[in-house]
């Protein structure tokens, strides 16, 4: 993580150890969300909070290396992945975004299915929206 | 010979060869090998027989993709693949060079397949499609050299015009839908009582007929296919006189059934069909350029075929079909060989041409045959045409037979003025010794006097022989419009001094003696009455266009002021009127519980922490002041969420508080100095419509609160959010299986916004930055 100079050390280190930590819970919220509270629009908001933390506590270039993806795509990415999650009912001959589960449940995932899919694309939208919001503002500066 | 050069040598005469008009012969094939199959299908569709297909498109709106392939549709489509195969061709040639033919040739197949589409679907949803298509493939031609701004213009004429009859078109068609109980034409065909009886008819029948005298540039529509002339001239000979303007035609023609045989049927089409035919054919002689003077006649045709469906019955029918074929096969040979002398001389203008008989024989010839079959002289087709249609306005006994008998003889006699100056001006004048015509002609390459010698020779064979070679097709087609067998002879050798044959002789007298005497008195009146009958229509679409632009520049005034106070205002002054309103008048305010009797200790202090955090928002003299106000209420509101069990609330207010507090420390700084841009009036207003939006929310709390609200939705999601979502959280199932599809266009509009916001970012770097209202703009719509 090549940046400039941190403006707070304790921020700057406490950014870098909180980031992989608040990702991994975005994702957990994210997969709890069909059966308790949780889901894809909150875990969303809780990952782009920790890439805002760390354009604080670094800046803007750190913070997109870490990404290592332009946030405007995951909004495109999140949205046809969304979409995508609509297509299987489709092809099977039923309405579009009609919901399919795979039986048998997995292991810490719990149940996979389509509207878990769409979740993760509403993730992702979230993600970039977020994201390309404040990596503009913080550039812009 | 190097081994790089083997390939360049075998290829480069092959893509000379393609660039250079080559590739209409190649592409041409396409339109000819439909052409045979269209031709394979004549046997049985005269025999009598209906082909139909069909496949299943909206089966929930009972609209189906269906195509029928009868003698009325037959004839269409072969005009459409036919006459497309010379066009192919004859597009080589002409465009050859062009850096664009790619484009060219997309957009020109894009048509034929519209075209083909409309004239044989047997729904009225998908030829209401077709339809549209064929609209915006014309646009698309129209506006081919779109660098020049008269093409540009010309083609949104165009579509405007033809749009907005293509809205009154689907209009008519869902009436005649519902009326006739089907969107199936071969259904609607047999129940053509219900639709005739029904209260609608009046209705769909002024719609239909808009969306057709558009289309066909019936007056007073008819201003804007002169227009349509910017297009490059195989698009004219095509689309613009032998089949997309005659798709009007087709639609009276196929609706004759549904909506045809009544009196207020008939006086309509005749009526709008005879003025156009002599409006047309009368501004045709006046005219200089060649184009111009064929699309008038072009409009004068269609008013006699659209007058023809009116009068009805057999022979006007016949006559219908027969002038049909005739004037496609006269009128694209025409337009191809005006299009060459522009190719080869530089110029369509008749007062520049002259001796163009020994420079371009082979289609100095074809154009006579053409100018032959126009005129209405034996033994051309037009010959053929000419009679049945004296004879249709003659037996016109609902109507008036004398009034069409005379319009049609005005049109007709004006139509061999048109037909002479088309040939005789630019063929056999003499030449002069110095040629006025930018370049001097000579003979066009093969695939341009192919088609005008294909089609001149079909108007001379046909009329040979028509009644082996045309009547048992349009006898076929008539069959098809009027859904009854019909026998009419169609004959080249008539039966004695009838009354029509003598009304022949008469127009070809008269169109003679006009060529020779008349013509410079009709220029010159015609030229007088330009302004009004030629520049009028235009004007007055114009005045409406811009009308209408004038319109939206105002309201756009008036409602986009830019500032994001003044969109709050009226978003939440309108939604705490309409909400009071329905609150006031249906709420019982009896069993509202009043005071606050109840409620705990920290209940209390939360309430007033969000207060008092509201009265510092409003009273804060700096920006932080005001920010951790807002935070304040914003966690109040959260702790509210908290203490009566809304979980996935609390945790989606959370995250976007806290990065709202994120946000504000990225633009904090840039910020203009926190001033108020509000007078002391202002700020009274909007402490008002503030107040009123807190009272209305208030009161809609408590008025849920005492129990008023009817729970149909909670128990049903609650019951089936397991069995069919498979998920114990409500709120999520709802949100991505339940309501799923309103969640995604919800991410795609944030996604849209987030995008806008970009580019509001982008556009204030380069912007001003000194000056404050567009930097609080820019700040008010964070």
């Amino acid at each position: 993580m090549t940046t400039s100079q941190p403006v707070s050390v304790i921020l700057a280190t406490g950014a870098r150890y909180s980031l992989p930590l608040m990702l991994l819970f975005s994702f957990f919220i994210l997969l709890r969300g069909h059966n308790l509270p949780g889901g894809g629009f909150i875990g969303g908001l809780v990952a782009a909070a920790a890439f805002a933390l760390f354009v604080i506590a670094y800046d803007v270039n750190a913070a997109r290396s870490v990404l290592g993806i332009e946030p405007i795509r995951l909004i495109g990415i999140g949205l046809l992945v969304a979409i995508g999650s609509g297509l299987p009912g489709l092809l099977l001959g039923m309405p579009f975004m009609t919901g399919l589960w795979l039986e048998p449940e997995i292991p810490a995932l719990g149940k996979l299915g389509t509207p878990l899919l769409f979740d993760v694309g509403v993730y992702l939208v979230v993600i970039g929206i977020v994201l390309t919001i404040v990596f503009s503002l913080a550039e812009d500066s | 010979m190097t081994r790089t050069d083997v390939p360049r040598s075998g290829t480069l005469p092959l893509v000379n060869w393609l660039s250079n008009g080559g590739s209409g012969w190649v592409l041409g094939l396409i339109p000819l090998s439909l052409t045979l199959w269209f031709a394979s299908m004549l046997p049985p569709i005269i025999a009598g027989e209906v082909l139909r297909v069909s496949y299943s498109w909206i089966p929930s709106l009972d609209v189906a993709l269906a195509f029928r392939v009868d003698g009325l549709s037959l004839v269409f489509a072969l005009l459409v693949v036919g006459i497309g195969t010379m066009i192919v061709i004859y597009a080589g040639g002409y465009m050859a060079g062009d850096s664009q033919i790619g484009r060219f040739y997309l957009y020109l197949f894009l048509f034929m397949g519209a075209m083909l589409g409309l004239v044989l679907a047997d729904d009225i949803m998908t030829l209401f499609v077709f339809w549209e298509l064929t609209s915006i493939s014309s646009y698309l031609l129209i506006g081919y050299k779109h660098a020049y701004n008269s093409s540009r213009s010309a083609a949104l004429q165009a579509l405007l015009v033809t749009g907005s009859g293509g809205l009154a078109l689907l209009a008519g068609l869902i009436l005649v839908a519902i009326a006739g109980g089907s969107t199936s034409i071969s259904t609607l065909i047999e129940q053509g009582d219900l639709v005739r009886e029904s209260a609608l008819y009046m209705p769909a029948l002024v719609l239909v007929c808009i969306g057709a005298f558009t289309k066909s540039a019936q007056f007073p529509f008819q201003f804007w296919l002169p227009g349509a002339m910017a297009a490059p001239t195989p698009v004219s000979a095509y689309l613009h006189s032998a089949t997309m303007v005659k798709a009007g035609v087709f639609l009276l023609a196929r609706f004759t059934p549904i909506l045809g045989e009544t009196p207020a049927w008939a006086i309509t089409l005749s009526t709008f069909g005879a003025i156009t035919m002599v409006l047309g054919a009368y501004l045709s002689v006046s005219q200089v350029d060649l184009k111009r003077i064929l699309a008038f006649t072009t409009v004068s045709s269609l008013g006699t075929l659209v007058m023809l469906i009116g009068i009805g019955g057999e022979y006007a029918i016949t006559a219908m079909m027969v002038f049909l074929v005739v004037h496609s096969l006269y009128k694209g040979c025409l337009f191809m060989v005006a299009g060459s002398i522009d190719h080869e001389t530089g110029t369509r203008d008749v007062t520049l041409l002259g001796g163009l008989r020994t420079l371009m024989p082979i289609t100095f010839g074809a154009t006579v045959l053409a100018a032959l079959s126009m005129s209405g002289l034996p033994p051309l087709l037009g010959f053929v045409g000419k009679e049945l249609i004296y004879e249709a306005t003659l037996d016109a006994h609902e109507l008036s037979p004398i009034l069409l008998s005379a319009a049609s003889v005005v049109g007709k006699v004006l139509m061999i003025i048109a037909a002479g100056i088309v040939v005789v001006v630019p063929f056999t004048r003499a030449q002069r010794a110095k040629p006025e015509a930018p370049r001097v002609g000579h003979e066009p390459p093969l695939s341009m006097w192919l088609g005008p010698v294909i089609l001149g020779a079909l108007s001379l064979l046909f009329g040979a022989f028509p009644t082996q070679l045309i009547q048992p097709i349009t006898n076929s087609g008539v069959a098809a419009i009027l859904n009854e067998a019909v026998e009419v002879e169609v004959k080249l050798i008539p039966s004695g001094l009838t009354p029509y044959f003598m009304l022949s002789v008469l127009t070809i007298a008269l169109g003679f003696v006009g060529y020779w005497f008349a013509r410079p008195t009709l220029q010159r009146v015609g030229n007088a009455t330009e302004g009004l009958l030629e520049q009028g229509p235009v004007n007055s679409f114009n005045a409406v266009v811009n009308g209408m632009q004038a319109l939206a520049r105002w309201q756009t005034r008036v409602l986009q002021s830019g500032y994001i106070r003044n969109y709050l205002r009226i978003i939440v002054s309108s939604v705490t009127l309409l909400v009071s309103y329905a609150l006031l008048t249906r709420a019982d305010f009896s069993r509202v519980q009043w005071l606050p009797i109840g409620a705990t200790v920290l209940e209390w202090v939360i309430a007033l922490a969000i207060l008092s955090g509201a009265g510092l928002v409003v009273t804060a003299q700096k920006r932080l002041n005001a920010l951790a106000g807002l935070g304040l209420v914003g966690y109040g509101v959260t702790l509210i969420f908290l203490f009566f069990g809304a979980p996935d609330l609390v945790m989606t207010q959370f995250s976007i508080e806290t990065l709202s507090v994120l946000l504000f420390i990225l633009v904090l700084y840039r910020l203009p100095v926190f001033s108020s841009v509000s007078s002391e009036a202002e700020r009274i207003r909007d402490a008002i419509v503030a107040g009123a939006a807190g009272l209305m929310v208030t009161l809609m709390v408590l008025v849920t609160v005492s129990g008023q609200l009817e729970r149909l939705l909670t128990p049903y999601f609650a019951q089936n959010s397991y069995p069919e979502g498979r998920g114990r959280n409500v709120v999520n199932v709802i949100l991505v299986d339940f309501r799923g599809l309103d969640t995604m266009g919800e991410i795609s509009v944030i996604g849209v916004a987030a995008i806008g916001i970009v580019v509001l970012l982008r556009l204030r770097l380069g912007g001003e930055k000194n000056d404050p209202e567009t930097v609080s703009t820019g700040k008010e719509q964070l």
